[in-house]
């Protein structure tokens, strides 16, 4: 393991060189046709993404999958949708997994038994509930330790694999199947929990949040967590057409929208250090984001404006939190 | 490189957690994860030295949990790595999901399990309620009598795991505190005999050869899930000719022979306890006491709880010349007639049409005393149930009334 003190150098935002998408476009696709996310489901394009900036970096992916739609949706014996090593273990310890392999690999290597000595980069791959919650204790472990990996949560905000059920990444007021929007209780009582801030804590070398609309910005976060080394988080806003009761066509759009309206910022954190990458000129308020989307659509019935204002207040107060953590 | 300590044979005067730790310093694993538990946390400080002073090549991760623990050797095996780990009660049953996935993704894990009473009341003593909450969680299981078995077992366990005909894991029990913490003689291999009988382990499917890229741990549908089961069955079928081949080997090294069961004046007896883990050594004690009071009493030790060996153990008590049988556990199954090892024994000898009086016996649970007067007391209720008195299903020993 990389000592816990060296500070690890990052390659800049400018030095990240992205080929044209003609070329990135024409690679030899890591997941391969015929899975079964639903249509119009992100997740799907959050995984070319990251391939496309692997295969640009020459690096293969190892990946421990944890439970949920992606895993589920990907390997249904006898076929797999993987071009790449895979394995999924459980539903909870998608992060002891990589890790597990990781161990492997460092030992293997020094005995001379590694049938390859091309690049690889460990990634542990989960949901949020497999991450915020469940997984939470396993990836807090494996950040400790130091292991040299990338963890990516694609956050779509529930348990979707199991029918759309709340998770602490869930939304103030979204409806879910556990905390549906009632005549006595609007959906979710309590906000999101703000993870990124809480990987932050564990000293790693590299925190991000990223949005698959924001393509470019997207590109050079995954090629720094490649170049990383020690853990890195990154934290992937991930639509969920079915689950968020949205348009299958409309995927990307929610997700431009949420960061337009600050409700997912961009920003990225190098050694503690924090930078927002992109301030919306003019910040659109949150009701952009939010009438796109089924999950909303009570809170926009005539005696429920107090709702809309405290998911914007929420949204407001992290934004400005972000600020004040880049002035550090 | 890996520091050879031992290059001549030694009797030495060592604890199961020390004999433990020998083994896996010999064995040299490429993965060892671990997690503090009473009575199994000292393997580890044992081992941790060893990784501290240069003296194995192991990537040792101290992780956050048992499941945590496991869940990075599944990881590790999947890579290709020979890797292990160790627990007790708790953090055995807090493994639980995770030995299904081991077993069921065909991982050879060698896990040596310090048997532990589970909680509530909680309490760090022996019993087996933690391997017999495991036992059908599809990894092989063995049980030591002393410190030098649990060296020998856990020395064959890797060889055994890792045989193409069987692939599972492995759980090498140890009764807590009682062989764990026990100090006795035992004879250890050279690191070069070590090395030698547990060979190099191959690649196979490894999750780090990318030019052959595999999925390990892929939904199985209704269409298929059963097919995958079946294969466990047969490898843990096949586990039982690897068990005994790799005993039979490790007697050539050794001298000392490993079998599914071990008998003990069982030839001309008429009373006949079963046991499993430590109790065994008293038992045979109290046998030999017995007999020189001219008492017809024999004892077999089960040694390889999974795959049970029906066979084995019918085959001797039929030569003998029973009347009645005893089977201790120590273990409960609350609302059940007797104890597993019960059951396995009852089923063993109904299928093969063999009907003899039987009794069972619940012992030691929680680190409760089991020494000579408790085994005779044993006996005694295997005689009275000879006589065709009134015998209660489970005869609790050593209970405070
Ligand atoms: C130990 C355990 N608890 C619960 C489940 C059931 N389960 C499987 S997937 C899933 C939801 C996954 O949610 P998330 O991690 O957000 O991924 P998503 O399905 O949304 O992509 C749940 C609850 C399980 N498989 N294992
Ligand atoms: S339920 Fe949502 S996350 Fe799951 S496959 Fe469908 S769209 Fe994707
Ligand atoms: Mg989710």
């Amino acid at each position: 393991m990389a000592q816990v003190s060296d500070k690890p150098k990052f390659v800049t935002r400018e030095e990240v060189k992205m080929p044209p998408l003609k070329e990135l476009t024409s690679m030899r696709d890591k997941i391969a046709p015929g899975h079964r996310l639903c249509t119009g489901c992100v997740a799907g394009t959050i995984l070319r993404q990251m391939f496309m900036a692997a295969e640009a970096a020459d690096y293969t992916l190892i990946i421990a999958n944890a439970t949920g739609c992606v895993e589920v949706c990907t390997s249904i014996y006898p076929y797999t949708s993987w071009k790449v090593p895979w394995i999924h273990n459980a539903f909870e310890n998608a992060a002891a997994t990589i890790t597990g392999v990781e161990a492997a690999y460092k030992a293997l290597k020094k005995k001379g038994m590694l049938p390859s000595d091309k690049k690889v980069k460990f990634v542990a791959l989960a949901g949020d509930g497999g991450t915020y919650d469940i997984g939470f204790q396993s990836l807090s472990g494996a950040f400790e330790r130091n292991h040299d990996f990338i963890y990516v949560c694609y956050d779509n905000e529930a348990y979707m694999n199991t029918g759309i059920q709340r998770s602490s990444a869930t939304p103030r007021h979204a409806s879910t199947t556990t905390q549906p929007a009632g005549k006595v209780i609007p959906g979710k009582p309590q906000p999101k929990k703000w993870m990124p801030e809480i990987a932050v804590a564990h000293g790693i070398p590299y925190v991000a949040q990223l949005a698959p609309s924001n393509f470019n910005d997207f590109f050079k976060k995954f090629t720094k967590a490649l170049n990383t080394e020690g853990p890195s988080y990154l934290n992937i806003f991930c639509t969920c057409p079915r689950g968020w009761r949205a348009k299958e066509e409309e995927g990307i759009l929610i997700s431009k929208l949420a960061v337009e309206t600050n409700y997912w910022p961009l920003f990225e954190v190098e050694n503690g250090s924090w930078k927002i990458n992109y301030k919306p000129k003019e910040r659109k308020s949150v009701v952009e984001f939010l009438k796109k989307q089924g999950r909303f659509k009570h809170m926009f019935k005539s005696g429920n404006e107090h709702l809309i204002e405290e998911l914007q207040q929420d949204v407001d107060k992290r934004w400005e939190r972000l600020l004040k953590l880049e002035q550090l | 490189m890996a520091v050879r300590l031992m290059t001549e044979r030694k009797v030495v005067p060592y604890t199961g957690n020390m004999a433990t730790a020998e083994a896996l310093r010999q064995i040299n694993p490429d993965v060892v994860a671990a997690y503090p538990i009473t009575p199994q946390t000292e393997i580890m400080h044992f081992f941790a030295n060893y990784v501290a002073n240069g003296l194995v090549d192991t990537e040792f991760m101290t992780v956050e949990s048992e499941h945590s623990a496991l869940s990075a050797a599944v990881g590790a095996a999947a890579a290709g790595a020979r890797a292990m780990t160790a627990t007790a009660g708790p953090g055995l049953a807090l493994m639980w999901e995770i030995l299904g996935v081991a077993s069921g993704m065909r991982l050879p894990i060698v896990i040596p399990v310090v048997n532990r009473a589970l909680s509530a009341p909680i309490n760090i003593h022996c019993d087996h309620s933690d391997m017999m909450g495991a036992r059908d969680q599809g990894c092989i299981m063995l049980f030591s009598e002393n410190a030098e078995e649990q060296y020998d077992n856990v020395i064959q366990a890797v060889r055994i795991a890792e045989d193409e005909r069987v692939r599972l894991p492995v759980i090498i029990g140890m009764d807590g505190f009682i062989i764990s913490h026990s100090i006795e003689n035992v004879s250890l291999l050279t690191d070069d005999e070590v090395k030698k009988f547990v060979g190099k382990q191959t690649l196979t499917h490894s999750l780090l050869d990318i030019d052959n890229p595999v999925t390990h741990g892929p939904i199985a549908m209704a269409d298929s899930y059963m097919e995958f089961k079946r294969q466990q069955r047969e490898a843990m079928m096949n586990a039982y000719k690897v068990i005994r081949e790799a005993g039979e080997e490790f007697a050539e090294l050794k001298g000392k022979k490993y079998e599914h069961i071990e008998t003990y004046k069982t030839e001309d007896a008429e009373y006949i306890l079963i046991v499993m883990g430590s109790a065994a050594g008293t038992a045979k004690y109290t046998v030999d006491g017995l007999r020189e009071k001219g008492e017809k009493v024999g004892l077999i030790k089960v040694r390889t709880f999974r795959p049970f060996p029906y066979y084995d153990v019918v085959d001797v008590i039929d030569a003998s010349n029973v009347k009645a049988i005893g089977v201790m556990d120590r273990a409960e199954t609350f609302g059940g007639y007797s104890g597993p090892l019960f059951e396995e024994v009852c089923t063993s000898l109904y299928t093969r049409g063999k009907i003899y009086p039987i009794t069972g016996i619940v012992y030691g649970l929680g680190g409760r005393d089991c020494n000579l007067n408790h085994i005779e007391e044993a006996f005694d209720v295997v005689k009275r149930k000879a006589a065709g008195m009134d015998v209660p299903p489970v005869t609790y020993l050593n209970l405070r009334v």
